[in-house]
């Protein structure tokens, strides 16, 4: 029995080598220097977001407005973009931490956002909405008032939805319990199985699942409750890349490429 | 690698305010656990196959599937099958009772099985059926041996119950997303939240090495 400590301690001095020679693999820098062929940029965003970015079932990868307009961007100011699947609360981490160059998420530009990362041009007008199951006796804001509402943690829905509360506080109700998911798509499971009252998501996004789930029976009563631009998120100080950015945007814009864009997810 | 204090200290009454749930959903999960899990350990024990053997499945399907998964088929699949309205914090509950259950059942398995055969060979001989002779021989001093591994259970719990952030309830580990994501620091929020998830942890094994110190000494 003494012969086998060694052993055991050597197997295990070896695994632990073997993971700790694994983890010091430094990550590939995300961009070539632009003197060499195309610089390769690396966009992220949380495809469960549809129309903006939503998983193709066939083919297994991210598609979506966001991939399009930032493929399109790309093309337009001469750079080759890469656009990966992250989960929300990871993006910006991996923004600040160079795995990712651009944040292209369906991402609402804030004064607080804008503290930590830069904001292109503004690229889509959006607003948050708030939604509940067909037949819910809440028709009105003010009919939120002591129900639980469920929204994607940190998103400008949570935050909207913690303004709701403040309002109907104020006002001397009950304010709203809210219930934060991970993801857009477990906030709608969560409508789906009754787990709360109503949703408060962008507008876009609930107008698709809408169209695309017809027999959830969710509906809208009012119109979107606040004004919201989405903006492509980058590091502060790649000024570089902030121009490749709004130059291809505005090329787009211009173009009509946007438009053409526009209207395959929106269009009629 | 710098750990901004000040945002921390802005943060952390907020996030102490996570402590009081996950504390909650542990400790009402492994007192009900518990006692489903003792039910268990005897069922699985048990001669006869139609206790045992479901108790074995479910303890097999329990232990051998991740208790994300668990959560979310309590909460989203469930009610889907069924048709119900799911209850976030009944779910929550639900699911770290049904997991806490199956690996204290294994505890105190092993804790019956160690007691050796003469203690019930004796207590029969006494007369006590089965029960009786569980209830006042074995088990008594089964008890006495799995202290440590429960405790160790109970620590687990305390990690574990940070699950319950992915169906929406507010206890640490969902405080931490919540900073994380408001303030853009999620070093100061990870790892500040595992030091306090490490200050429970270590406070309780400390108090169960009590537990078993004070147990153990004075008997045989």
């Amino acid at each position: 029995m003494k012969r086998l400590l060694p052993l055991v301690l050597t197997s295990v001095l070896l695994l632990a080598l073997l993971v700790v020679s694994c983890t010091q693999e430094a990550p590939k820098p995300a961009t070539t220097p632009p003197t060499a062929s195309k610089r390769k940029l690396v966009a992220v965003g949380e495809a469960t977001f549809a129309p903006f970015e939503f998983m193709d079932t066939k083919t297994n990868k991210p598609i979506g407005f966001d991939i399009d307009l930032i493929s399109a961007i790309a093309e337009a100011s001469g750079f080759t973009v890469e656009y990966k699947n992250l989960d929300w609360n990871s993006l910006v981490a991996a923004l600040n931490n160079k795995e990712a160059d651009l944040i292209v998420s369906g991402m609402s530009i804030t004064d607080e956002r804008a503290l930590e990362v830069a904001f292109s041009d503004p690229y889509f007008a959006s607003g948050q909405a708030w939604a509940v199951k067909e037949g819910s006796p809440i028709k009105t804001m003010e009919g939120l008032s002591g129900k639980t509402v469920a929204v994607q943690i940190n998103t400008t829905g949570d935050f909207a939805a913690q303004k709701i509360d403040k309002m109907l506080t104020e006002k001397g109700k009950k304010g709203l319990t809210i219930k934060r998911l991970k993801n857009a798509a477990d906030v709608f499971n969560e409508l789906k199985v009754g787990g709360c009252d109503g949703l408060v998501c962008d507008l876009p996004v609930v107008q698709e699942y809408l169209k695309n789930n017809p027999q959830d029976k969710v509906v809208i009563p009012e119109p979107a409750f606040t004004v919201e631009y989405y903006g492509i998120a980058m590091r502060k100080a790649d000024k570089d890349i902030h121009e490749l950015i709004n130059k291809g945007l505005a090329k787009i814009k211009v173009s009509g490429k946007y438009d053409e864009i526009y209207a395959k997810y929106f269009g009629k | 690698m710098t750990y901004n204090l000040e945002i921390v200290a802005k943060y952390l009454p907020f996030l102490l305010l996570g402590v009081g749930v996950t504390f909650r959903f542990t400790v009402m999960g492994f007192f009900l656990g518990s006692f489903l899990g003792l039910s268990l350990a005897l069922g699985r024990i048990s001669k006869n196959p139609v206790l045992r053997l479901p108790c074995l499945w479910y303890i097999d399907f329990i232990r051998g599937t991740p208790l994300l998964a668990q959560v979310y088929l309590i909460h989203f699949g469930l009610p889907q099958v069924f048709g119900y309205r799911p209850v976030g914090s009944v779910d929550a509950l639900v699911a770290l009772t049904l997991n806490c259950a199956a690996y204290v059942a294994e505890i105190w398995r092993g804790g019956i099985e160690s007691i050796e055969r003469g203690q019930m060979e004796a207590a029969r001989s006494l007369g006590m059926t089965y029960g009786l002779s569980m209830r006042f021989v074995i088990l008594p001093q089964a008890f006495r041996r799995v202290i440590p591994p429960m405790g160790n259970e109970f620590i687990a719990l305390l990690k574990e119950s940070s699950l319950v952030s992915v169906i929406g309830l507010e206890d640490l580990m969902m405080k931490a997303n919540m900073m994380a994501g408001r303030s853009f620091r999620p070093f100061e929020a990870y790892f500040t939240v595992a030091l306090i998830y490490l200050a429970l942890t270590l406070t309780f094994a400390r108090l169960v090495g009590r537990l078993e110190g004070r147990l153990s000494s004075g008997h045989g």
